[in-house]
Formats: C-alpha cells, structure tokens, sequence
C-alpha cells in the first residue's frame, strides 16, 4: 500500500503521535512548535494524536517510551522517532523524512 | 497548619532507626547483618558478567518467594523475554508472577527505531511508566537493571544524569526498596562508570568475578550501607542450580553448642589414647605421610558410628566408591553392609571438577540431605591441590564450621608431603579450629620403618601423650607399646636416647 503511494507527494498521509509528560515546558514548546509546522507545510496531509504519558502511562508502557516529549512517525512506514522539543524545524523535517 | 503537621511527621520517621528487609539470597542477611536498608536505594556495581541481572532479579523473586512481595524490573540492557528465559532454569517462573499480577516489566531495551534529538528532553515518560507499574502490582521491591546501558543511547548525559537523579528520587517518595545496576570497568577501581554512584550513594553493593590462579571466584561485598551495619570485605559467592548463594566465611558466629558426650573411633586403642573418644560435635584431623593409614582411620571412624546405628556421610577426593569398599574389605570392615542399610553414604568427585563454592554448596546440600552423625573429608589435601591459598582457608573454614553448628562429628584427613616428619599447609590453616588431631608417622629405627601415632591435641579432655607404635592388618589397626629409648621421632630425625641420658632427664623431671 505505501509503496504504491511512494513518489507521490500529494495524497500522500501522514500518520504522527507525539508523546508529552503533562505539562512541562518542554512538552508545551513540542506541542507549539510542531502544530506550527505541520500547519505550514503540511495542512490537511497529516493525523496527529497527542498522548499524555501522565494520563495513559499504560500507552506509553505499550509503545516503550522512555523520552519525552517524543515525536513518533507511524506512517509511512519504517517508524521514525524524534525526542526533544523540536525547537528546530529544520532539524524536525529531516529526523522525519519530510522533505 | 495541616501542612507543618505533615513535615512534623515526616521527620519523625526519618529519625527512626533505618530498617532492613530481606534481600532474598541465601547467605546475605549475614554480611548485611539484617538485609538491605528498606525503602532506599541500593546501588549493585559490577563489571560485565559479574552476575548483575541475575542477583538483581533473585531480588524480585525471592521477595515473591519468601515475603509475598511484588516487584517491579526496570530493563535497559535485556528484553523482558530473554530475562524470563534466562532465569527458567533456574526454576523461577517469572511469567506466572506477571500472570498473578504481582511483577511488572518496564521495557526500557533499546528500541530498534531511529531517533534523533531536536531539542531539550526528559525521561518524563519513563518515570510515569515505572510509577504506574509500581501501582499496579502494589510494588515493594524495584529493580533497575542497567542504568549503564542508558548512556550510549542518549547524546546528552547531563540530561540522563539529571534524569536518573529524578527517578531514585521518585522511587523514594515511592517508599519501595530498589536496587539499580550499574557496569564497571575494573575489578578494583572506581565504583561505576560515568559516575553513577553520585545519584545513589547511600548504598553501595559490588560484586567480582575476578580471575585468580586461573579461576573464576566471584564475590560480593557491601561497600557502604548509610546509617547501618554490615559485615566488611569481600564473600565469595557461587551460582547454583536454584540461584546465588553467598558464603559469609568470616561473618559465621561461634555460637555452636559443646558436648559433652563421647563417641567411638571406631578403635578402642585411640578411644583408650583419647580418654573414651571424641566430643560428638568435634572436628578431629588426621595427618600423615601417604600409607601410613589415614583412610583406614576414617573407615574405622565411620564404621564405629554406623555400628553403634550413627549415620556416617563420607566424601572421597582420591578414591572411588569400589576402592573404599574394597579397602575396607581387607582391614575387616563391611562397609557394603552399611551402604545398604541407609547409614552410609560415600560421595566421590575429583577435586578438580568443580570450584570450591560449589564443593561446599554440594557437601551441604549432601548433609542436610543426609542428616549425618558423623562427616569424614578424605582428603583436605586432595582440595588443596587444586584451591588457591585464600579460597582452601575459606572452605576449611566454612567447612568446619558448618559441620560444627549441625553438631556432627567431622573428621578430615590431611597428607603431609615429606614421608618422615614435615607439616602439611592443611594442618597451618585447620589446626586452631579443630578440636582434636592424630598425627600418623613413619618412624625410621634400625633400618626398619616402622608407624608411629600420637594424639597432639583433644580440646576440654585429657589425652594420653606418648607416641605408640601401631601395624595395620586385616583385622584393622591394633595400637601397641609407645615407643622408649627414641626421640625426634615427629620431626623425622629419630634418634637414640640411651639408657643412662633416660635416667638423667627423668631426674630432672623430678
């Protein structure tokens, strides 16, 4: 399926998760800075769920993360993670393969 | 005014004197004179292959096993899969636990997905999983195996420093009891690598696996515990087919019971030379030169027990079950009759094929197996030659000792290496704990050698002091007239003493 999509960008989905630990300035800034950038360059092409490990720690467990805040891309496969508050768009659009 | 009430009470607690629980291995509350200090965090230092994994996870399951208390593991390095496999055959079922809800995994391996960091991080996630999972079994005891492994992981190890901080700190406020792991580099340098022992510096346990003459010794020793008592220096430790067992030499009182009661020899010449046997809780050593009857004397010793209905348990390092048998055959002694009847029991091994934790593991497990009157070692020599120094003294030790707190009558042979005279290192290491020793001899007199026996020590008893000569048939061993007119004879340089030097020394005497 993802390999039929491959090479076209448009139509193409986005399927992220971003973990945060309640609300620490960290996690707040990852939340700001990535909506900012997904809202710019990719409106409409991506499905973002956020999850507070303070919340569902039993997500967290399932998905073993350790770091937080931390930007996990689902799909397209193969999964990519990125830990920090993503602060660096540039930096954010490479770890996730995006541009 | 709620709130001062509160740190009132806080402080309180803290004052209280610092309690201990058990830490679940065998051997452990004697160095650690209680345990591990409760609701603290214990730091376990080890270098790679030292035993980390396995003495932090007897923690989780002896906690279950022994105190019905749930734990949690927190894994940086192994899968929780390969964890619980590796410790089946050990017979601890780790996943029943899981099932009964009474031990959580935090699966913290490495994971095989690319990351990359961009920009400021915590461990946020992972402190919220291992307090739900200590809320969820209602956790006592925690594990975190190895902090180490964090540290290539992550570019940034101020952050993982600062992260690991946090978490001891949570699990304090947790009031669980937890042992983190961590990797060393040298035996004998600092106490982990990339200065870890800074976060969990209140206790400190390290253990060994050092590389002595050629073999393996693990140890364990307890470095600091805050605030509490504990044994010092290092004890071995072994690996055993149901998990660690430590041997807490040094750290065994002398607390055994005396008796006053005698026992057979299993000879009437030497229970008439010892004033009517041996204490039945002594530990009696026997040396001599190589065919001067030492086997013979145990052989005697055990069928005098098993004759009188005792339970004899004997181990044989030089000779085989048959040998013995046969042996005894041909001194009179019927010792087949008493293997059948289920009060004798030879064990047989090679010294060699085992390390001397596991000796002595074996000889224990065999008595309290067997439940022995009387325990017969032939030969400590035979250990000797293949312990190094310090791990030979250790087994003596701990060998005697435990015989003694069963109350059994232990009586070990030792060969001396020179045939006329000499001492054997044995009898250096083992004279002061044992309680009566036989010195068998060649005597050399008028071209002839004859055997010479002498009783040197009986502790709280009177003996008889004279060396008397004794021969070996097949009627076992008859001890005959001391020997007159000759001296030095135990130091291998008999010589003649005549008649009238006789006379002027007994003058002097007078």
């Amino acid at each position: 399926m993802t390999i039929k999509k491959k090479g076209k960008k448009v139509g193409r989905k986005y399927v992220l998760k971003l973990y945060v630990a309640g609300s620490t300035p960290n996690s707040v800034r990852a939340i700001k800075s990535l909506e900012k950038i997904l809202s710019e360059e990719f409106k409409g092409m991506y499905e973002l769920r956020i999850i507070d490990v303070i919340k569902n720690p039993q997500l967290a467990e399932q998905d073993k993360i350790l770091a937080t805040p931390m930007l996990s891309r689902v799909l397209p496969l193969p999964i990519r993670r990125l830990i920090g508050d993503l602060s660096d768009k540039e930096k954010v659009l490479i770890g996730l393969d995006l541009v | 005014m709620k709130k001062m009430k509160k740190t009132k009470k806080t402080k309180k607690k803290d004052l209280s004197a610092i309690k201990k629980i058990d830490f679940g291995i065998e051997g452990f509350d004697v160095i650690s004179e209680g345990g591990i200090p409760k609701g603290r965090t214990t730091l376990l230092s080890g270098t790679s292959g030292s035993g980390k994994t396995l003495f932090a996870t007897e923690f989780l399951w002896q906690g279950y096993k022994k105190h019905n208390e749930s734990g949690v593991f927190v894994t940086f390095e192994e899968t929780p899969r390969d964890i619980i496999r590796n410790v089946k055959s050990l017979g601890w079922d780790l996943n029943g636990l899981i099932k009964k809800n009474k031990l959580a995994f935090v699966d913290a391996s490495p994971s095989p997905y690319e990351k990359t960091e961009v920009g400021e991080y915590d461990f946020g996630a992972l402190i919220a999983r291992i307090l739900y999972a200590i809320k969820k079994v209602k956790a006592k005891r925690v594990v975190v195996d190895s902090i180490t492994a964090l540290f290539p992981q992550y570019k940034d190890t101020g952050i993982i420093r600062r992260e690991l901080f946090r978490i001891t700190a949570a699990l304090k406020k947790q009031g669980v009891t937890a042992v983190i792991s961590s990797e060393r580099l040298e035996e004998y340098g600092s106490i982990a690598r990339f200065g870890v022992e800074e976060f969990v510096s209140d206790n400190v346990i390290v253990i060994r696996n050092v590389l002595d003459e050629e073999r393996r010794r693990r140890t364990v020793e307890i470095l600091k515990f805050r605030g509490t008592m504990h044994q010092k220096g290092e004890y071995p430790f072994t690996i055993s087919s149901d998990g660690i067992k430590i041997l807490p030499l040094s750290g065994m009182e002398l607390i055994m019971k005396s008796s006053t009661k005698r026992i057979s020899s299993g000879n009437k010449d030497i229970d008439r030379m010892t004033g009517g046997g041996f204490f039945r809780d002594s530990i009696i050593l026997v040396s001599g030169p190589t065919g001067t009857g030492k086997t013979l004397m145990t052989t005697l010793f055990a069928d005098g027990g098993c004759s009188r209905g005792e339970k004899c348990l004997l181990f044989a390092y030089e000779e085989s079950k048959e040998q013995l048998v046969r042996n005894g055959t041909s001194w009179g002694v019927n010792l087949e009759k008493w293997i059948k009847k289920g009060l004798l029991k030879i064990v047989c091994r090679y010294p060699e094929s085992m390390g001397p934790e596991d000796h002595l593991i074996s000889i224990k497990k065999e008595m309290d197996e067997f439940k022995p009157n009387r325990l017969v070692i032939d030969s400590l020599s035979a250990m000797e030659r293949v312990l190094t120094l310090r791990s030979f003294r250790e087994f003596v030790i701990s060998l005697s000792s435990y015989t003694k707190l069963k109350e059994i009558a232990g009586m070990f042979t030792s060969t001396t290496k020179t045939l006329l005279g000499g001492e054997s290192i044995t009898e250096a290491h083992i004279s002061t704990l044992t309680d009566a020793i036989i010195i068998l001899r060649y005597v050399e007199m008028h071209g002839e050698m004859r055997r010479g026996l002498t009783v040197i020590k009986l502790r709280g008893s009177w003996h008889e002091k004279e060396i008397r000569e004794y021969s070996i048939d097949n009627d076992g061993m008859h001890v005959s007239e001391p020997f007159r007119g000759v001296e030095s004879i135990m130091t291998g340089a008999a010589r003649s003493v005549t008649q009238y030097e006789e006379e002027e020394l007994s003058k002097l005497m007078k």
